[in-house]
């Protein structure tokens, strides 16, 4: 197993790295102008907190690596961030769906990395945790406005949930890199983060007049960089473009 | 200049002796630079110029995100991607002040997406245009900002409240957009021999419809008269295209690159430079539908309308079942 702290860094990093891309893919073509600057706001936060965890995992890493050499120098083997956030955007519904379930986790996780052992890793914990919260307020008004809207709305956002139900359990499931973190008190357990999810989420479904899935089935390999989807080579094709065509330019 | 070839009355501009009383005190109050609200009386001719002339820079914000949207994607760096995110959401930000600036002239945001949507209302010509490197973004934060600001400064002074607050607002961002776009010109001008490469490329293809972005000449219209008279307009598309020249020219020097026009050369005389005219019939072409990327901008837009109505309806039937639902409580 390589460096734990490095692992874990790059967790944080590049999940909030693929799904600030994702969510920019949406730049000016959102329903209504509101969500338009409401979008490019998420995927700006998201796009700043990488730079935060990168760079302290280029630190770590003690390798001279900062955030963009991470960024755009990686190849798909080496990422680590969760299935759930290199789900293609789909419809609206399904992008807020999305960005739902991973920030009502990634509240729950930033809210227990604030109490962390590392005081780096309180501190980015601590000011993205501000950002995430608003995240996860509007991303539970979506979902509880189009879940309780009309009944094409309803079932598109049934149908999201449907759909990205099988990436939840991965947030959650808690490998060598997780227990180490654990032990040293740096980051909490994800496995215990569960039932405070299951229960707010419950709520907000509830409300949305949206049905949970039965199976608890849960795709793994993201976190641990061993199986990702096909959707994560295009992105990372896109995105690392220019980085890997003028290798020598500055930008 | 995001608004282009605005039409006023037509007709001559009246003088203050041929004007009925009310429309006189209206005129001598913008004259005393004074400010016009919304709750103001106002001839109609000026209310419906204002609207064309507000939602035409609304929709510019708007469909000027596309053009940017094209790279964000493909930003070189996490900080080039953050700036480029924070400017395209000033952008739409922009496009909320201006459409509620011109709702305070009776016409609802709506309407005027439908006659953007349909082709009716136009948006300034230089978005039809591609944006083909990454050099480009730095070209349209210097060159395509840069010639919005030389318009926008002294709109912060014209006659109409709402519009020049929003004016207000948005020079200050413009400013920003404009220094990021020649900060990405100078280190792709500085850069590898690729990096140079696309920029003077950029250059190359930005700088004339960057001219096209202030209107032909208009010294002689009836149009241009009649809105300077109400300090809808305050300078002449001429003026304008000689400042944003004299501006660009030096910084383009600075950066080691050729503006694309072997007639440019300062003349001493007028204190100005002397260049040469963008293609007029290029422009009417782009303004008419024909420009190299029309079609793909309001099909865009367009799509994320029609892609976006179900959200819309969603939501909306959402705050009526609440609405329903906390009546019946009480």
């Amino acid at each position: 197993m390589s460096d734990p702290l490095f692992e874990f860094l790059c967790r944080m990093g590049d999940n909030t790295l693929v799904l600030g891309h994702r969510v920019s893919e949406w730049c000016g073509t959102a329903p209504v102008l509101e969500e338009d600057i409401a979008l490019a706001n998420t995927a700006l936060d998201l796009i700043g907190q990488t730079t935060l965890w990168l760079n302290l995992a280029g630190e770590v890493e003690g390798r001279g690596r900062d955030a963009d050499a991470l960024a755009f120098r990686r190849d798909v083997w080496d990422f680590r961030n969760l299935f759930l956030v290199e789900q293609p955007n789909g419809d609206f519904g399904q992008t807020m769906m999305r960005q739902f379930l991973f920030d009502s986790w990634h509240r729950l996780y930033l809210t227990g990395l604030t109490e962390s052992s590392d005081a780096r890793i309180s501190a980015i914990a601590e000011k993205s945790l501000k950002e995430v919260s608003y995240h996860l307020d509007r991303a539970t008004d979506t979902v509880i406005g189009l879940g309780d809207g009309t009944e094409e709305s309803h079932a598109r956002m049934q149908a999201a949930l449907d759909r990205l139900w099988p990436f939840v359990g991965e947030m959650f499931a808690g490998d060598a890199v997780d227990a180490a973190l654990a032990r040293q008190g740096t980051a909490p357990d994800p496995a215990k983060l569960r039932s405070g999810f299951d229960e707010q989420v419950g709520k907000v479904l509830a409300e949305a007049t949206l049905v949970r899935p039965d199976s608890d089935f849960a795709h793994k390999g993201g976190k641990t960089g061993t199986r990702h989807s096909e959707h994560l080579g295009h992105m990372l094709a896109q995105m690392q473009w220019l980085q890997r065509a003028y290798p020598d330019a500055t930008w | 200049m995001y608004a282009q070839m605005i039409k006023s009355t037509g007709k001559t501009v009246k003088s203050l002796d041929e004007m009925d009383p009310q429309e006189r005190a209206f005129q001598e109050r913008i004259d005393a630079g004074g400010k016009i609200e919304p709750r103001d009386w106002m001839p109609e001719g000026y209310r419906k110029t204002l609207i064309r002339q507000i939602g035409q820079h609304a929709h510019s914000e708007i469909v000027g995100q596309l053009p940017e949207g094209n790279w964000i994607t493909r930003a070189p760096t996490l900080e080039r991607k953050a700036i480029l995110l924070a400017k395209v959401q000033d952008e739409a930000g922009h496009g909320l002040y201006l459409y509620c600036a011109a709702e305070t002239l009776g016409v609802s945001r709506d309407d005027l997406t439908r006659d953007l949507l349909s082709g009716k209302m136009k948006y300034s010509s230089i978005f039809n245009y591609p944006t083909l490197t990454w050099a480009d973004m730095g070209a349209v934060g210097w060159l395509v900002d840069g010639a919005a600001i030389m318009n926008q400064v002294p709109l912060q002074r014209t006659s109409y409240g709402p519009y020049a607050r929003a004016m207000v607002r948005i020079c200050k961002e413009e400013s920003f957009h404009q220094r990021q776009g020649f900060d990405i010109m100078m280190k792709m001008a500085s850069g590898t021999e690729a990096q140079r490469k696309m920029a003077q490329d950029a250059l190359n293809r930005f700088w004339y419809p960057s001219l096209m972005m202030f209107g032909p000449s208009d010294e002689n219209s009836v149009h241009s008269a009649q809105n300077m008279a109400w300090k809808i307009k305050m300078n002449t598309n001429d003026e304008l295209r000689q400042k944003f020249v004299d501006q660009t020219v030096p910084q383009a020097e600075y950066l080691g690159l050729t503006v694309p026009d072997a007639h440019l050369k300062w003349n001493e005389e007028r204190g100005h430079y002397d260049f040469s005219e963008p293609d007029w019939e290029e422009f009417f072409d782009v303004l008419n539908g024909n420009g190299p990327c029309s079609k793909e901008r309001l099909e865009a837009r367009n799509k994320a309308w029609d892609d976006g109505a179900w959200v819309r309806d969603g939501l909306m039937a959402h705050a009526e079942k609440k609405k329903a639902r906390k009546l019946a409580a009480e």
